[in-house]
Formats: C-alpha cells, structure tokens, sequence
C-alpha cells in the first residue's frame, strides 16, 4: 500500500492549508538554520580574528580587556608598558619574534596602531594566513601608512593619498597631527578580522607625530627636528609574542607575569576569546530558543490544521477501512501527511535559506564584517533537521491517533 | 437451514451478541446469519434494527462479544484485528448508500482502491485484463455510460447514480467473493435505481460473487434467492412491517 500518494493527494485536496502548514515550516526552517549559520561563522570568524601567536603581553589588567584592546581595536589599555620591559622579554630564550604595538591614535574613525615592520610577515590569522598586499608595500619611511581594506574602501583611499592622524581614538576628535601627514604606502587585503579597520604606521612614525607634543597638549614652540636617532619609542601599548616551541609557553606566561621589573600580563589569545566569546553565549543561546520556539509554533500550527480537519475526514477513513485498510494504515496516512508537509517545507526553507545567503552575503560581509559561505549543512544542521523530522512523525500521532478513535466508534458507516 | 455440503458457506453467523459499549444494551442479540457461496441474500430491515452493526462484523471492524463470526473460512474470532482487516480487502466489496468515494482521487484511483490493500484483488484484476487500470477501465466502461466523463477527474462532478456506479466498480474489482451492499438505491431516482440493479446482477452473473443486499425498501427482493428480515437474525431488532 503506497500511503505517500494518498498522502499526496489528500494534501492536495487540501492546497490553501497544505500551503500555509509549509510556509511556517520554512519559516521556521530558515530561522532555526540562519541563526546557526551566523552564530557558527561569528565563532569562527571570532576565532580566527589571530592565530600564530602563542602569548600577548600588556600592562595588568584583565584578560579580556587586553585581548579587546590589543586585537579587538576596542577600548584603551590603562597602562603601556615600557619599551624596556619589552626588549627584555624579546631577548629571552625562547622568544622567536615579538611584535610592538602601540596605539593611542585614530584617523577618521579608525584606529592608528604603531608597529613594526615585521608584523607584515610573522602577524597570522585565520588559518595561519598571513597578510598580502592589494597594493603598494610595507611602510618604509618614518610618515608611511598602510591601512586595512576596509579603510581604503570606506574612505575611498589609494596609494599615496596624505593622512591626518588624530590625537584619541574619538572620530571627531579637535587635536589632530595636522603638522605631521603621514602617507599611504600600502593596502592590505581584505581578512575579515580588525586589520582591516586599522591604519599602520611604524613606531617611528608615532613617535615623531609626537614630537613636539606634551601629553595630549601641543607645545607652542616646536623646534625640535624629526630625525632617525631621536625616535626610539620609550613605551608601547603591547606586544605579540611567537615562541619557538608551545612547550615553553606556560613557562614563559608564569616568567612574564612574574616579571619583577614592572607589572605585566601575559595571555593566551586563543584561552582569552574562548572567555570572550562564552560572555556572548547568553545571547547565542537566547536567539537559539527563540528559533527554537518558532519551531514549536510551526508544528503546533500543523498539529490544529490537521486535528481542526479530522472531523470532516471521518467518512474518507471509514470509506478506506471498508476497502480494506486497516488501523495501521489510517495511521501511517495521518503521520506520513504530517512528515510530509514537514520535509516540503523543510527543502523550501534551505531553498529559500541558501538564496537569502547568496543574496546577503556581500551585505552582510560590507556591514558586519561576517563572511556566511554557502557550504552544505553540517553535521549539527542536519541533526537539527532530522530532529525536526522526527518532532514532526511524534505530532503527526495526535492526529493518528484521534482519527483512531474515531474509526474505532464509526466502523464503516458514518452517523452524521 | 441445512446448507448442501457442495456449497461452501461465506458467512456464517451463530448466537451473536454485540454491543457498542461494555455498558450498552445489546444491539445485536443472539444473532444468527448463513450464506452460502453464489447466493444472493437480501436482508431486510427498517433503520435501527443493527444492519450497519451486522455489517461490521461481518467486515471484520468489529468483533462480537459472544459467539461465533465465520467469513470466507476464516474464525474471526481467533483473529487479529489486522488479520481480519486482510479478509476484508481481500474477499469482500462493500457499496454504501452514498458517499463512498474519496472526493480527492480519480473516478479511476477510487475503482483501484481496493487493489492497493489487497494483493490477492490485484493479482485478480492483472490475471483477468492484464493491468489494474485495465480491469477498471473494464469494470467502468461496463457499469458506466461510456465517454462521459474521463476517468482521470476526481468524483465531485459525479451525479450521484453514476458514483453509485463507481462504488460498484470498485466492489467488483478483483473479484472478490464477497458483495455486500448497503441501501446502495436509496439515494437514486426510480429510473437510475433500476439501470443500477440490472447493472449489479449483469456484473455478478459475470463474477460468481455472492451477493448480501441490505435494504429496508423490499421492491427489489424478487431479484434475490432469498428474502431474511432482521428480526429473525437478531432477536433484539423490532418487526420490520
């Protein structure tokens, strides 16, 4: 007996509810797999904002607060750590590259961060890519900038175009390095992590913008000449540190923070945006159960369209009894309908769902920085559908079991 | 009623006492019923008298709580509720008084029905006209007047003679031993309720099936080899007048 034909053609005959049943399935479907689908490239992508690096070192605070200044561009360290303290912990054994970083400073919004040359090869994200130029090189002279992709789009600059740089990290801030200019000498490929917002410039050049400067205060008279010798930063916001081996890295976490000359605070990049990211896991989980309820309401709203209909199929059961089909079978139609309704509306959902992604994706990427591929539901997605599935044979029982009842009190012959 | 040995008996019903609930009064009481193969009963009975509970347990929907149901050779009895549904698919055709078709098939997918819960109907129907929808084609073609409609379009357009038509259609079809027919005239006019019975006793000629006519109109009792009042299969039934 082919139930999935009477199934269909009873479903058929039925088109207006049939329909709206499905609709709220895929509703449901693309809400429940969308928020997902976010939620789990927002972790990647978190994930993957630095990688490569073993330890990241800044004056004592908290964990989390360096990791959102250091990395992040968000906030300000309450303290910088002083250049000495940096050469030494970079000459240890062990200690296979460091990188300075010493912000402070913003351009139009984005954040200014002094470096070294050597960030351009050794910084690493994602997996374990480096950063690549669109255009120009790394910054050679003492005013040389290279900026974040995003920078460049936003501010639709290109290669040698002049740059003022802020003093703050206010967009509207009214002391600005107006005597200094520094020129773009580079564009870095897109990442999808904070690089793209930043603009780069060398140690050297946050120094010399700072020449002549007291605090935040312009000094009236500037006489002092910007040269080479007199650049040597005397303090940097933070630094990155690569190990030769990640079998010292908690030897030199306890050195760093045990670290007698000044109070500093080493942490692990990857350990501080786990913490980062659980303190986000009250929302993921909140629009998980949100998606989750609008997947309750579909299925209930099956379960009464199917129930609401029962009393008008009493005849159409009791015709099918009397050809011969039994309770089981009365029972298989109910449930295979309500299956039925639910894979349609399942494959229209991640029809629908895999088009708005195609569609919003470069919005998305432009305005959230989040890249959503189109990749084949994964192995979590699939559960969630199967449960849907299995959610959906369970609601189809209500029914199966009420037209059941039904039969069991019509026999073949309906009195109505 | 001696039946002749040669002549097997289809139904036999013995002191069969039914109710619809453990605290009703019996609807049928002490119940007794013998058909034999080829023959063509009709029962009569005014509404009430326990036809359409008769006809349950004869289609094997229910079982009696006293007694002795014997259909085709099998002891309902002893059977599973599943097993008894397989009797009925497979050996007997019901027509109701009206609306027995299911509005969202075919003419077509409504004759074919039965062949899709019975095995044995369908291997019938391909060993007669090769196909299922050859046999019901067959079937149609005779019961129905040809070409009025096709037989792919659902029913809902069917006046109510010619979907008397189709159910007939449908309880012939892989011929099953067994036609029971419930008031299947009383929804039609004078004219349409004749062409109905000639076709019906035109088709069984053909098919050897034994027919179990239910009606509380006795015009058409003359057709029958025998006449039974429900009164005298349950003692429970009033006097039909």
């Amino acid at each position: 007996m082919n139930l999935r034909l009477l199934a269909q053609k009873s479903l058929a005959s039925r088109r207006s509810t049939a329909i709206l049943t499905i609709v709220s399935i895929a509703v449901s479907v693309i809400l429940l797999l969308g928020v997902e689908k976010v939620r789990v490239n927002a972790k990647s992508s978190f994930a993957n904002t630095i990688s490569g690096t073993d330890l990241i070192v800044g004056a004592r605070s908290g964990s989390i607060q360096l990791l959102l200044y250091s990395v992040f561009r968000i906030g300000s360290a309450t303290n910088n750590i002083s250049w000495k303290s940096y050469q030494h912990i970079a000459q240890q054994k062990g200690v296979k590259w460091t990188i300075p970083i010493s912000l402070g400073d913003s351009h139009r919004g984005f954040r200014v961060m002094g470096t070294s040359r050597d960030y351009f090869s050794v910084y690493q994200y994602g997996e374990k890519r480096t950063l690549k130029f669109t255009s120009g090189k790394q910054f050679e002279a003492v005013f040389d900038a290279v900026i974040g992709s995003e920078v460049a789009k936003t501010l639709n600059y290109s290669i040698g175009d002049q740059v003022i740089i802020s003093h703050g990290t206010g967009s509207a801030s009214f002391t600005q390095h107006k005597d200094k200019p520094f020129v773009i000498s580079g564009i870095l490929e897109h990442t999808g992590t904070p690089v793209d917002r930043t603009v780069h410039v060398s140690l050297a050049g946050i120094e010399a913008m700072h020449i002549n400067w007291n605090g935040a205060v312009k000094k009236r008279k500037t006489s002092k000449v910007v040269t080479e010798s007199n650049l040597q930063p005397e303090s940097i916001t933070a630094f990155l540190v690569g190990l030769d081996s990640k079998i010292v890295s908690f030897k030199m976490q306890r050195y760093i923070n045990d670290y007698a000359g000044e109070p500093l605070l080493a942490i692990f990049p990857g350990i501080a945006l786990h913490e980062l990211w659980s303190l986000m896991s009250v929302a993921e989980k909140a629009l998980l159960i949100i998606s989750l309820f609008v997947v309750v309401a579909a299925l209930t709203g099956m379960l009464a369209v199917s129930l609401a209909g029962l009393n008008e199929r009493r005849r159409e059961v009791a015709i099918l009894r009397s050809v011969g089909a039994s309770h089981w079978h009365i029972m298989g139609l109910l449930i295979t309908e309500t299956v039925l309704l639910t894979m349609i509306g399942i494959i229209i959902g991640l029809i629908m769902l895999y088009s708005s992604i195609w569609v919003a994706q470069p919005l998305i990427e432009k305005n959230y920085g989040l890249f959503i591929p189109i990749t084949a539901p994964n192995v979590r997605e699939l559960g969630m559908i199967s449960v849907l599935l299995a959610a959906s044979f369970l609601v189809g029982l209500v029914p199966a079991y009420f037209a059941y009842k039904n039969s069991l009190a019509d026999g073949m012959s309906v009195r109505s | 009623m001696n039946e002749p040995v040669s002549k097997p008996t289809l139904i036999r019903l013995k002191k069969v006492d039914f109710a619809w609930h453990a605290q009703a009064n019996l609807t049928i009481k002490s119940g007794n019923l013998c058909v034999e193969e080829h023959e063509h009963v009709f029962i009569r009975g005014a509404s009430g008298s326990g036809k359409s509970t008769l006809l349950n347990i004869i289609g094997g929907i229910v079982t009696p709580q006293r007694g002795q149901v014997e259909i085709v050779g099998h002891d309902f009895c002893q059977l599973q509720a599943l097993q008894r549904d397989r009797v009925r698919a497979d050996h007997i055709g019901f027509i109701f008084q009206q609306f027995n078709l299911i509005p969202y098939l075919s003419i077509l997918e409504n004759v074919t029905l039965p062949c899709r819960f019975s095995k044995l109907r369908r291997d019938n129907a391909i060993e007669r006209s090769g196909s299922v929808i050859e046999e019901a084609m067959y079937l149609l073609n005779r019961l129905y007047t040809k070409g009025q409609f096709s037989f792919q379009r659902t029913t809902s357009e069917l006046s109510v003679g010619q979907q008397q038509r189709v159910a007939a259609a449908r309880a012939l079809i892989g011929q099953p031993q067994l036609i029971i027919a419930d008031e299947p005239t009383s929804s039609l006019d004078y004219d349409a309720r004749e062409a109905f019975m000639d076709l019906l006793f035109d088709e069984l000629k053909l098919s050897g099936s034994t027919l179990l006519y239910v009606s509380h109109d006795p015009t058409h009792q003359h057709l029958f080899n025998r006449v039974a009042d429900m009164s005298v299969i349950n003692q429970q039934a009033e006097v039909a007048l």
